[in-house]
């Protein structure tokens, strides 16, 4: 298992390392200095050549790389170009507002997605199964901004139920609460479809296992087969899902910050591009790449603990 | 089985007349409905000369803000100009982009899981590894950096969705040359001298090609998501050319007094990927069962 875990964790250092390969190689090689980027149109020729200098920019393209790499792995991501602060600072500031729009689309999609999957499971081929079916598609297809919009003019608009906009007062849990329900439901609806999809299919092959079957023979209920037998192993799928689903919801919490005016890693990145920020844009998208492929390590090391096959395989 | 060792192994299969295909599709009802959408969407981008008596970028103040009327079928927006007209050429440009970039993608996709399935293996690794560390960028993440260097424009949306969808396509492709490798058919072929490009192209690529067309169809959603996205930032198509995405922005600044505008932009992209997605989870359900469950 320790096995597992840290060959698991290697090959996520090592994607990440080439990842921050490509963002450099995407910085390097696309036309357009980075300097002149970040200084406008209106630098002169000299406030370039010393920015240049400053982000180490006349130096050979390894020796840059091998700065970029090792200085990003210390934590130091260089510094703002305007206000001089630390490109980690600024993007952890804002990294708890992110967290808690995913965690609360995570629980729309768990709350409504694993009851939903489970109930068209147990009706199979039924009206409800279709129903769930159709809807589970539909959703998934829907691209979030779209949610964000309508639901922004359907509930804050023209209902006026919730706020428009921002993340609520600092210190008011039921305020930040009520201004996270429409911009967690814009980025989690489309995982409600997943998930129900998943659940259903993996909760068919679970109630067709030898165990499920001895417990009918013991005469158990039908509702305690279902919901505490086979629902158990039915919703493992769920985590592996999630894992990749995180990724998903980071790029749709950009449009859910900006809909929702909310703060959080997509708006910095956003308002960072219209002034030509430019290091906290590469400085964001590096964190939260990493951030993405640790919970995919870390529900690879969870799935391989609970499921020895999984384990086999990545050998 | 993991999920994605399923799709992997899944058999070889080929697309069946057209006719054919239509009869099995129109039998399904999402199918119906799907197909229906797709070719409405599709006609009305096609007419969109014919069907609009405006012109998508005619200004005219004195016409802002109107509600939907039947002098304008979905009112005008901030500039006067008709949405109705702005939707059906947005349509051309979403439409345009979503075949263009797929097939760019598939294209590269192909090429490259070819060759990482039949080169040698270092050069498989190395493809691997790449494909990895490519996905794992949240897209929208990966597309503002390539937006904040290049600066915004169609090329750079084609960019990012040929970016986040190769990984995929080439996986696909890379497992069944794999497979297929070592086929008897293949190693008939090369034992009589053939070379590795006829060997490519002429007995394996087109065993392979059947699925992943299926799963580019089903992307197409995903790319016209894509597109009105970026410009919805507007970080995609530049203004005046009309786009949904951009007509949800100019609609979303005025979202308090004129919601038509964003219910303007909104629709055809709800009935586009609904359509889109209705119709390629039939057709993969019809010719691919085993492709269900693609996350």
């Amino acid at each position: 298992m320790l096995r597992y875990a840290l060959k698991r964790l290697g090959l996520g250092i090592v994607i990440v390392s080439v990842a921050m390969m490509m963002l450099f190689a995407m910085v390097y090689v696309i036309p357009g200095d980075p300097a002149s980027v970040a200084l406008g149109p209106r630098a002169t020729p000299q406030m370039i050549e010393a920015l240049r200098a400053r982000m180490g920019l006349d130096q050979p393209i390894w020796m840059q790389f091998l700065k970029f790499y090792t200085s990003a792995v210390r934590g130091d991501l260089g510094t703002e170009v305007l206000s001089g602060r630390q490109v980690l600072d600024v993007v952890f500031e804002q990294i708890p507002f992110t967290l808690a729009l995913i965690a609360g689309a995570i629980s729309w999609s768990v709350l409504l997605g694993i009851p939903l999957g489970c109930i068209a499971a147990v009706r199979r081929g039924g009206f409800v199964d279709r129903v769930v079916g159709i809807l589970s598609v539909a959703v998934i297809a829907l691209p979030s901004f779209v949610i964000a919009i309508y639901s922004l003019l359907i509930f804050a608009v023209a209902l006026r139920w919730l706020p428009a906009i921002g993340a609520g007062e600092p210190g008011n849990l039921k305020s930040q609460l009520s201004a996270l329900i429409l911009p967690s439901l814009a980025v989690g609806l489309g995982w409600v479809g997943y998930i129900a999809r998943m659940v259903r299919a993996s909760m068919l092959e679970t109630l067709e296992a030898s165990h499920i079957r001895t417990a009918r023979a013991f005469g158990l209920t039908d509702t305690r087969i279902t919901y505490s037998y086979a629902l158990r192993i039915a919703i493992l799928p769920t985590i592996t899902l999630l894992g990749v689903g995180i990724g998903h919801m980071l790029s749709s919490s950009v449009f859910a910050e900006i809909v929702f005016a909310r703060p959080g890693i997509g708006k910095l990145v956003y308002e960072a591009i219209s002034v030509r920020n430019y290091p906290i844009v590469t400085g964001a998208v590096l964190v939260t790449t990493v951030f993405f492929v640790v919970v995919n390590v870390l529900a690879d090391i969870v799935i391989g603990a609970l499921d020895p096959r999984v384990r086999a395989s990545f050998d | 089985m993991s999920e994605q060792a399923l799709i992997e192994q899944r058999p070889l299969t080929r697309l069946g007349g057209l006719g054919r295909v239509l009869r099995r599709i129109m039998r399904e009802p999402l199918g119906a409905l799907g197909l229906s959408l797709v070719v409405f969407v599709v006609f009305m981008a096609l007419f969109a000369d014919l069907l609009s008596s405006y012109a998508p970028t005619k200004l005219s103040p004195a016409d802002r803000f109107q509600p939907a009327s039947w002098l304008h079928l979905l009112g005008t927006d901030h500039l006067g100009r008709d949405l109705f007209s702005r939707v059906l050429h947005g349509g051309r440009i979403a439409l345009a982009i979503a075949l263009g970039a797929t097939g760019a993608s598939l294209v590269i996709g192909i090429v490259l899981g070819l060759v990482a399935g039949y080169g040698p293996r270092w050069l498989d690794n190395l493809m691997l590894l790449l494909f990895d560390a490519l996905k794992s960028f949240p897209t929208v993440m990966l597309a503002l950096t390539l937006v904040t260097l290049t600066g915004p424009s169609l090329t750079a949306v084609v960019v990012v969705v040929v970016l986040v969808s190769v990984p995929g396509y080439a996986r696909i492709i890379r497992t069944q040359t794999l497979v297929l490798k070592s086929a008897e058919h293949v190693m008939a072929a090369r034992s009589m001298g053939a070379s590795t490009t006829r060997i490519l192209a002429v007995h394996i690529m087109p065993n392979v090609i059947g699925p992943i067309l299926i799963l580019a169809s089903m992307d197409i959603p995903v790319v016209v998501a894509i597109e009105a996205g970026l410009s919805f930032l507007g970080l995609g198509v530049r203004p005046p050319m009309p786009s949904w995405g951009s007509i949800l922005n100019d609609g979303f600044a005025n979202i308090r007094d004129s919601y038509w505008i964003v219910v303007a932009g909104g629709l055809p992209i709800v009935l586009t990927t609904l359509g889109f997605t209705f119709l390629g989870e039939t057709l993969r359900d019809v010719f691919d069962p085993r492709l269900r469950g693609r996350g």
